[in-house]
């Protein structure tokens, strides 16, 4: 089957006047098949953010640099002119982001905000828009809908705001959704709720989703294939099981080995993946990974490491050992 | 597995030391330093320093740059006036006469002085006052916060120039003094809103409350803790009054509520009395108006430039 | 909603009333105090004594405080000392004058304003965008009374484009139905009248319009900055809606939300420009009143125009703070 969505070699650099250009995403590839919920993991400032607003071209017009391709239908999208793309936005392809409060406009109506998609690209007419509406926010299970029409995001909670952001992006049943992070700023029992929300309803209309979180128990209950950035780049991909069941790349082990188990031996110290983010070298060098890996040999930091592919992509030379 | 790439081995320390610097990891250099160096890279800042340096320069040197004094009056100056002519440059007069046979060029050099004292003491006493009265509302809080932001309140309600106006006409005899305190009045308000604010801001933060639990008296914790703190603020909005002072001060005088003497040398004076010669020579205003205009923008340009610096999140 | 708009007015109140105070005691201290200050040059010993009598200078200052009240809500401020007329006729001459500048100013401030403003942060850093940031710098920094000489100046002296004072030609022969010159041109069909007193208006509009024009570019052009980066336009963009509607509702809509305080708080201000410039263009409303009374140390006049200026300001705030409720949904929730 033809994928979806192919981005390959996508590179953002960010630039100020009188100094250096900041590589935000540093050679990011992979593809996404119809239907398929794919997983973009890393902690903060790997460049999942970044990449995922290139796809939906929400750059800013100026300071930045995006190289690379991402075909839609065969149609690079970083080639379309604006017009052409705002044409796909919202129909084609939609964004969900993390914080449900400042994405929402507080002076008009939510009913507004879901019918504006809805004069746009489907061409609907006030009235049939407005029926549409609630029944959007119907299904993404806001009660009472036709009287939320008429609410301001501020009168509706947390859940309830990202419940309609979710049905706005939903409306006009794109082939793709990209959600950024939507569930890090809600609490924690509505954080599952907007989840199996979000698999129910791209199951029932056959929309692919690429989720973007740095939350692995996210990645664990929600995507088919996941995607392990690290300092711009993928490290490795790998199907949902086999990521968990052997990671291989030791960054991956790392973030795994991590997380508390409640059903570890008490008294067992936490595994820290050592250092930071800060502690990069540049791809271009070395293994951007290598100062804070426990596998680390001199060989890591002579130059850029390799990628292997065998049904899962691999970008280490000292992966720990499949089990 | 590919065999890692060739003979080109870069030391490991050079390598560690090439860290991405991120702007919030300026590593340990205090407040006052950060700010100051964003303002050297910021050339509105510079622009308007320059300004303001030249300005204090003249103003501290001016008796030395005026040929003649201010209030001298030079027959052969007068000999050439005509009711619709009054000379350029002549030898020994740079920039000719003014309208009763003064030296221009001293009368404006001087005037810089004049001009600097207005500014800087009607902000400067705005200032004390303003601060005293912001930081016992803001220490105290209860009534005394309430009877003094009240008032503060109503005389902040009154447009600012009609504020000094009123208070300019208060005097029996106005002089260059009332016009220094009509103004520095209107300046305090300002101030003391400014402090309350920052005080607020800062009582219940997690520095104030640990000094009182540590048993620090209240004015010590005042003074030493919040006060500090303040300062950034009041320095931006000191420098922002500098500017407005001097318009201030300059429209006073138009509407005749300075002493119109025409033998003192200050701008604002100058451009006043010079009105009603603009198509004699308009020069007489022009350059007053000119120097009131560049000073004003100096100071205005500075303290924008002082506020963008120190805004730790630095919003451009 | 109603409640918030009864509350925010019970709460301009004590300020009216503080400001009545500070007007008392600022009456008490001018120079002779207040007999003297209204008797002007005609002050002699005698008068004065009588006039304490009267005025109830003798009785406890309280008191006297509560007659001023009275006196000052019936709008009895007594009589000009130039002119001998009734303060409050005066002042209700020259209203219209000065009414009708501050609108205009206002509509060339506003209307020109919030489009470069606009233009000015969708395009930032390019040449525009740096030539509006500098002209609003250099615009708040130029004496008014000067930029209002320059003007007439220029335009109407050497040029001749425009008239150099006044309202009207002395020729035209207008009916006087509002006091409004340009619309009782128009209401009386006096059209020559109308467009006499529209290019009478246009330099010290210009003037006056000066500052706040700089201001609500300025501050239009941070607001709409701000608003921009914010993650709902973000969102807006994310649907594909068309630049014009994000441009107006999603961008305008909430830059324009604190551009209206500022245009409240300018419209506030613009008596005391109005002095200004109305003392440069002999334009007869009240600033000229203002100012007259400022040379002439006319007292009377002086605190009536004053309080007057204040109260403007006060009510106008308020009326901002209201409207503010109106367009933005999220206050009216208290």
């Amino acid at each position: 089957m033809s994928p979806l969505l192919e981005v390959e070699d996508l590179k953002v650099a960010f630039t100020r006047r009188g100094e250096p250009d900041s590589v935000a995403v540093d050679g990011v590839g992979f593809d996404v098949q119809p239907g398929e919920i794919v997983g973009l993991v890393g902690e903060s400032g790997c460049g999942k953010s970044v990449t995922s607003l290139a796809i939906m071209r929400l750059l800013p017009e100026r300071g930045n640099r995006v190289t690379g391709s991402i075909r839609m239908d065969g149609d690079d999208l970083l080639a379309l002119s604006d017009s052409a793309m705002r044409e796909r936005r919202g129909k084609d392809l939609s964004m969900i982001f993390q914080d449900p409060l400042s994405s929402l406009n507080p002076v008009i109506s939510v009913g507004l905000q879901v019918t504006e998609v809805l004069t746009r690209h489907r061409g609907m007419k006030k009235d049939a828009a407005r029926r549409e509406a609630a029944d959007l926010l119907d299904r993404v299970g806001i009660p009472d809908p036709r009287r939320r029409l008429d609410s301001y995001p501020h009168q509706l909670s947390g859940g309830m705001r990202q419940r309609a952001l979710i049905a706005i992006a939903l409306a006009c049943t794109p082939r793709l959704l990209i959600a950024d992070e939507p569930t890090t700023a809600l609490d924690v029992t509505i954080q599952a709720q907007i989840l199996d929300l979000l698999k129910q309803l791209v199951a029932e209309t056959g929309t692919a989703l690429v989720m973007i979180t740095h939350d692995l128990g996210v990645v664990a209950g929600l995507c088919d294939r996941v995607n392990v950035l690290y300092g711009g780049r993928i490290v490795e991909r790998a199907e949902r099981h086999e990521l968990f069941r052997t990671p291989r790349h030791p960054y991956t082990h790392g973030l795994l080995g991590s997380i508390p188990r409640l059903d570890g031996p008490p008294g067992e110290e936490l595994a820290a993946i050592r250092g930071s983010v800060n502690d990069n070298l540049p791809w271009t060098d070395a293994c951007a990974f290598a100062p804070r890996c426990p596998r680390k040999l001199d060989a890591c930091t002579a130059g850029t490491p390799p990628v292997t592919e065998n049904g899962r992509l691999l970008r280490c030379i000292n992966p720990v050992e499949a089990s | 597995m590919t065999t890692p790439r060739g003979s080109l081995q870069p030391r490991p320390s050079t390598l560690l030391k090439r860290k991405k610097t991120r702007i919030d990891d300026l590593g340990g250099r205090s407040l006052t330093a950060d700010a100051l160096v964003r303002l050297r890279r910021n050339p509105v800042a510079i622009v308007g320093a320059v300004i303001i340096g030249l300005f204090v320069l003249i103003s501290i040197f001016a008796p030395l740059i005026a040929p003649h004094d201010a209030g001298a009056v030079f027959p052969e100056l007068q000999r050439t006036l005509r009711p619709d002519s009054i000379p350029g440059s002549m030898p020994g007069f740079p920039l000719g006469s003014d309208q009763n046979g003064r030296d221009f060029f001293s009368r404006l050099i001087l005037a810089s002085r004049q001009t600097l004292i207005v500014g800087v003491l009607a902000t400067l006493i705005g200032l004390v006052f303003g601060v005293v009265i912001g930081a016992l509302a803001g220490a105290f809080g209860g009534w005394v916060d309430t009877v003094l932001m009240r008032v503060t309140d109503v005389l902040l309600s009154i447009p600012s120039l009609l504020l000094a106006i009123s208070i300019a006409a208060l005097a029996a005899r106005p002089s260059q003094t009332t016009v220094i305190i009509a103004v520095a009045l209107v300046n305090v308000p300002i101030f003391a809103r400014l402090l309350r604010g920052a005080m607020l801001a800062q009582r219940d933060s997690d520095h104030v409350l640990a000094a009182t639990s540590l048993g620090v008296k209240r004015s010590a914790i005042v003074v030493r803790h919040m006060l500090p703190n303040a300062l950034g603020p009041v320095i931006v909005q000191a420098t922002l009054t500098l500017a407005t002072s001097i318009l201030d001060a300059a429209a006073l005088s138009f509407l005749g509520l300075g002493d119109g003497d025409p033998a003192r040398a200050e701008w604002g004076l100058m451009l006043a009395n010079a009105q009603a010669y603009l198509d004699v020579r308009p020069a007489l205003a022009f350059y007053p108006a000119v120097a009131i205009i560049l000073v004003a923008l100096g100071f205005t340009l500075l303290g924008e430039a002082m506020r963008e610096a120190i805004d730790p999140k630095g919003r451009r | 909603m109603l409640r918030f708009i009864v509350r925010r007015l019970i709460q301009v109140v004590p300020t009216l009333l503080l400001l009545s105070v500070l007007l008392f005691a600022w009456l008490r201290s001018l120079p002779g105090g207040p007999a003297a200050a209204l008797l002007g040059d005609k002050a002699t010993p005698e008068k004065i004594a009588e006039l304490n009598t009267v005025l109830g200078l003798d009785q406890p200052i309280p008191l006297q405080y509560l007659r001023f009240l009275g006196r000052a809500i019936t709008g009895d401020f007594g009589n000009s000392l130039i002119t001998g007329e009734r303060v409050t006729t005066e002042i209700a001459r020259a209203l219209p004058a000065t009414i009708e500048l501050s609108i205009a100013a206002l509509l060339i401030a506003v209307l020109l304003g919030i489009p470069l403003g606009y233009v000015a942060a969708r395009y930032r850093g390019r040449p525009l965008d740096t030539a509006t940031v500098i002209g609003t710098l250099v615009g708040v920094a130029v004496p008014v009374f000067f930029l209002g000489y320059l003007l007439k100046q220029w335009f109407a002296v050497d040029l001749g484009w425009f008239p150099p004072s006044g309202r009207q030609a002395v020729d035209i022969d207008a009916t006087h139905v509002t006091g409004f010159a340009v619309l009782d041109g128009l209401i009386t069909r006096e059209f020559d009248a109308s467009w006499d007193a529209l290019i009478h208006l246009v330099l010290p509009a210009i003037a006056l319009a000066t500052i706040p024009l700089a201001v609500i570019v300025r501050i239009t052009r941070a607001s709409v900055l701000d608003v921009m980066g914010s993650d709902f336009v973000r969102t807006a963009n994310s649907k594909g809606l068309a630049p014009s509607t994000v441009r107006e509702r999603h961008v305008l809509r909430n830059a324009l939300l604190p551009v209206s305080t500022t245009i409240g708080l300018q419209t506030g201000l613009l008596l005391a420009g109005a002095v200004l410039t109305e003392k440069v263009f002999v334009w007869g409303g009240l600033g000229t009143l203002l100012a007259q009374a400022i040379e002439r140390r006319d007292y009377p006049r002086l605190q009536a125009v004053v309080l007057l200026g204040a109260l403007v300001y006060v009510l106008v705030n308020l009326l901002v703070d209201l409207s503010y409720a109106i367009i933005d949904p999220r206050v009216r929730v208290r």
